[in-house]
């Protein structure tokens, strides 16, 4: 097929590509230990990752790694989920919070906790799965309809304003909750701030079956590119395809949003950058996407913690910053027509 | 169906009952929005009869009465029609220029321009009144321009507008999150107020600016509106008739986001109502009629009917926003249902 | 109409869009009170060039003239009462009622605050008489078939009263006896009327039956242009679109009918000589 024209060059730069990826994670996973927005000396650093939480500094440390971890996951998770559903829809703008699934996600927790007193972390995961899943639906449902099938425009105006209209119903439902209501921030700016392992080990399974059923896709995504007609000619089966990839990403997002809430445009610019650098074969890109993301992800966190010291600045303010202009850019890409 | 008219006359006299219709449905709007004034004026948590209103409203001094007329309820019920009419209007004028009932400044970026900047200068800036007004109106409108500036290539088409603007938008929003979660003094109410709008503790010194904003950008926009109504059969159509199209383009830009600006800083982007009073209006109006004034009437009504719902009927106390956006949500997807199915729609 | 006549014609004209120039230093006459139809391959520029006509676009050298003023230094106002144009994909408002869309295209004559005229009056009622549309003013646009509504958009240019009428493709998407129809109409205008009319086709025998002065574009720049028998020739159709063809006459209007020739499908002696082939 397509992927058997002349690669070898290509090969390379995506090898080099992956291992610097790799590099640059953990080159970003050391950093995120060590900086933050308190400065903590080389001893209490190893004292904190041998378990020691005596000093503040060694407890600042003890905070700091259950967070990178929850960012690595949920940066993974998110950009990997935006690739898919950029394959599944055949749409450059899919992005699960553009599409409204964070929103959706955030909306069933909260419908949760309020109406069914939930609390576990596998609670909310269970509730972020269910709301990400039916507004994905529905968004794609409702863009979809139509002359032209699922264009840009009409997927991405489905989305936002699905995404409105649960926010609108989210603070309905939280307002008259006094007590959880003070959260309210939470919920609707993402971050990896109150990261424990208590709460990620619990979801730990879903974020690998979402990514092993994301992974295994690539092969369908591929054909899928090549337009539905073509992919059913080749022999595969257009709608199972759609499904199963789509349940990945949707596993993903929700378990990325049950931790983190919100984040916004990561899923949209880590797969558009990586595309334009390796090329748009899917079986090299969502991996590539996967490290990617996590690599922004922390990356974001880190400044995050040392721009505004001694505030922090939450990750999704920061993937909204850097992601905006790239949305726009790919907007100003595209062919009226094509919109 | 009528017959079809075979003479030139028919079709002119039944153009003219037209017309008498349309001004019928206007007068009903406008009583409409009357009567929802009058029942916030006398009927809140407790009853005070319409002739102790009007002697109120005369400038009488009247024990007990006086003190929750004139400076809770009359402003409220006065900066909801306004706010009202300015989402309605504002909205309906981007909603008919990009010919996409869902490219609302609700959608689009306007609202969370003018709210951002709103939120930062009254919490960084620590700024009120009037100069919040002004820098919320100036933001929406670079907002506006930026978006404007960054969807032109080749000519501003409308899907790119629709599209730069939902990435503005997605971004400022999470830029008014953030300045509000930082502030020092994280209250409730006041977050909602600029994240979902509301009319609590509105005061009789909003109502002049608001006033003047609607006065100011309702007159720029109705020099405008047969341009604008030329624009809704595309751009080349409407310069084959005659009308620069750019132009007409950035001066209507200018009078909605003034609209949508003003009434924004005063109570917040109130929820779906700049979305909902155009589609609702030419529901009402029927095909062809102009919808510029029944949407910003549609717009009152709406501002005012959320308000005393989300006040008195239910067992919460709602801002007008939550309540907006409640009751837009469902209609809102048969909305989209609907224009998708039928390709577009306004 | 209104005498004399306006005079549109386009001089050293070079335009397109952003880096991509696609009309080279283009010069056409358009004959007043007659036909012209304009020929030409897929981006041999011809909706480019009836776009930059109808000051859609902008050149990047070279005028429009129209009396010998160049349009785009003409107020849009005064040009829309002189020169009506009927774009590709003209967009009909929901609901609109046919009665409404045709009175739109009085635009231009209104100001500010004028009130609908007798004059108004007049041109939506002769428009809609023209086109044979007064039986369905009264029903909304969007239910009408697509040579009814076609016939109403060339309404709408008509109430417009322009002495010169612009049309990008009036027939695409339309079955053949809408076709037709709608070139027929045109006729009726140009002969009742005197109204210049400009049409881009795309079909060549179409063009070639309806026209009084044939144009043929390629490359950007006038191939040949005239009457249809001198344009429409076998050596034009080589040159414009690359393909051998036979130019037959057709017996009912003994306008030129070119019948192409393709590499299959021919009879025994049919064959072209050896060498004038594809192969």
């Amino acid at each position: 097929m397509f992927s058997k024209v002349p690669s070898g060059h290509r090969d390379a730069v995506r090898s080099f590509w992956l291992v610097g990826l790799f590099a640059l994670l953990g080159l970003l996973v050391v950093l995120s230990i060590v900086v933050g927005t308190r400065d903590v000396g080389t001893d209490d650093i190893w004292a904190a990752l041998n378990g020691q939480t005596e000093t503040i500094g060694q407890s600042a440390i003890a905070v700091r790694i259950p967070r990178m971890v929850l960012a690595v996951l949920a940066g993974g998770a998110l950009a990997l989920a935006g690739a898919v559903m950029q394959g599944v829809t055949r749409n450059p703008l899919a992005d699960p919070g553009i599409l409204g699934v964070n929103s959706g996600a955030s909306l069933a927790v909260v419908l949760g906790v309020a109406w069914f007193g939930i609390s576990s972390p596998e609670a909310y995961f269970w509730s972020a799965l269910l709301g990400a899943a039916v507004t994905t639906l529905f968004v794609y449902a409702v863009g979809s309809l139509g002359p032209g099938g699922a264009t840009p425009l009409k997927l991405t105006l489905a989305g936002a304003a699905t995404s409105v209209a649960c926010v609108s119903l989210f603070i309905a439902v939280i307002l008259p909750l006094n007590d959880i209501a003070g959260g309210i921030q939470t919920w609707l700016i993402g971050g990896v701030g109150g990261a424990t392992f208590h709460r990620i080990v619990p979801v730990l399974p879903f974020f690998a079956a979402g990514l092993l059923i994301s992974l295994l896709s690539a092969h369908k995504l591929n054909s899928l590119a090549l337009g539905d007609d073509l992919a059913a000619g080749l022999g595969d089966n257009v709608a199972l395809s759609r499904i199963i990839a789509s349940v990945g990403a949707v596993l993903l997002c929700a378990a990325a949003t049950a931790l983190c809430g919100p984040i916004i445009f990561l899923g949209l610019m880590v797969p558009h950058l990586l595309r334009l650098m390796t090329g748009v074969d899917y079986r090299w890109l969502l991996p590539l996407s996967t490290l990617g993301g996590a690599c922004f992800l922390l990356f974001a966190d880190t400044l995050g913690r040392v721009v505004a010291r001694p505030d922090e600045i939450e990750v999704s303010i920061i993937t909204a910053l850097f992601g905006a202009p790239i949305f726009i850019w790919i907007v100003r890409r595209q062919k009226v027509r094509e919109l | 169906m009528t017959a079809p008219a075979h003479s030139i006359e028919t079709l002119a006299a039944r153009r003219r009952r037209r017309t008498s219709r349309h001004r019928l449905t206007l007068g009903i709007l406008a009583g409409l929005v009357f009567a929802l004034f009058t029942l916030t004026m006398v009927l809140g948590q407790s009853y005070t009869p319409l002739t102790t209103v009007i002697r109120v409203l005369m400038g009488e001094n009247v024990e007990g009465a006086s003190f929750l007329i004139g400076t809770l309820r009359l402003p409220r019920a006065l900066v909801s029609v306004l706010a009202g009419l300015c989402f309605g209007l504002g909205g309906v004028v981007f909603q008919i220029m990009l010919r996409n009932p869902l490219a609302s400044p609700d959608f689009i970026g306007i609202t969370w321009g003018a709210s951002a900047a709103a939120v930062f200068s009254i919490v960084v800036l620590s700024l009120s009144g009037p100069p919040v007004s002004i820098v919320a109106v100036v933001a929406g409108l670079l907002a506006a321009l930026l978006v404007y500036g960054l969807a032109a290539r080749n000519g501003v088409a409308g899907a790119r507008f629709i599209l730069v603007g939902i990435g503005i938008s997605a971004m400022l929003r999470s830029v008014t999150s953030y300045i509000l979660a930082s502030a020092p003094a994280w209250s409730l109410q006041d977050a909602l107020r600029w994240l979902t709008g509301s009319v609590n503790g509105a005061q009789i010194s909003d109502v002049l600016p608001l006033l003047l904003a609607f006065t100011l950008f309702g007159g720029l926009l109705f020099t405008q509106r047969r341009d604008l109504e030329a624009l809704r059969m595309g751009d080349d159509t409407a310069a084959a008739l005659g009308v620069k199209v750019a132009r007409t383009r950035i001066l209507l830009i200018i009078a909605a986001v003034g609209l949508i600006g003003s009434a924004t800083a005063i109570t917040g982007p109130i929820a779906f109502v700049s979305f909902l009073a155009g589609p609702i209006a030419a529901r009402i109006v029927g095909g062809g009629g102009s919808v510029l004034i029944p949407a910003a009437l549609v717009g009152a009504a709406l501002v005012l009917a959320s308000d005393y719902t989300g006040q008195f009927l239910l067992p919460t106390r709602y801002p007008v926003g939550v309540i907006s956006g409640v009751l837009g949500a469902p209609y809102l997807l048969y909305l989209i249902v609907r224009i998708n199915r039928k390709g577009r729609s306004l | 109409m209104t005498d004399p006549r306006h005079i549109l014609s386009v001089t050293q004209l070079s335009a397109g869009y952003g880096e991509i120039e696609i009309l080279k230093t283009l010069d056409l006459d358009v004959p007043p009170g007659k036909i012209t139809v304009i020929v030409g391959a897929n981006a041999s520029g011809k909706s480019t060039l009836l776009r930059t006509m109808s000051r859609l676009l902008s050149p990047t050298a070279g005028q429009v003239l129209l009396d010998g003023k160049s349009i785009h230094h003409t107020p849009t106002r005064e040009l829309a009462r002189k020169l009506g144009l009927l774009p590709q994909s003209p967009i009909a408002p929901e609901g609109i009622l046919v009665d409404d869309l045709v009175r739109r295209g009085r635009h231009p004559h209104r100001g500010l605050l004028s009130s609908w005229t007798r004059k108004d009056e007049e041109a939506v009622e002769h428009a809609l008489t023209a086109t044979r549309t007064l039986d369905l003013a009264e029903r909304p646009v969007d239910e009408l078939s697509g040579g009814q509504r076609q016939r109403v958009w060339v309404a709408m240019a008509l109430a417009q009263q322009t002495d010169i009428l612009l049309l990008d493709e009036p027939t695409t998407f339309l079955d053949i006896n809408h076709q037709v129809e709608i070139l027929d109409l045109m006729v009726d205008l140009n002969r009742a009327r005197g109204t210049t009319v400009v049409m881009v086709l795309h079909d060549l025998n179409l063009g070639a039956r309806y026209a009084d002065h044939l144009v043929a574009l390629a490359g950007g720049k006038v191939h040949v242009s005239g009457t249809p028998e001198d344009v429409l020739t076998e050596d034009t159709v080589r040159s414009v679109f690359g393909l051998e063809s036979r130019i037959l006459t057709d017996p009912t209007s003994g306008r030129p009918i070119m019948v192409p020739i393709g590499r299959h499908g021919m009879l025994d002696g049919h064959r072209l000589a050896e060498g004038e082939g594809h192969e």
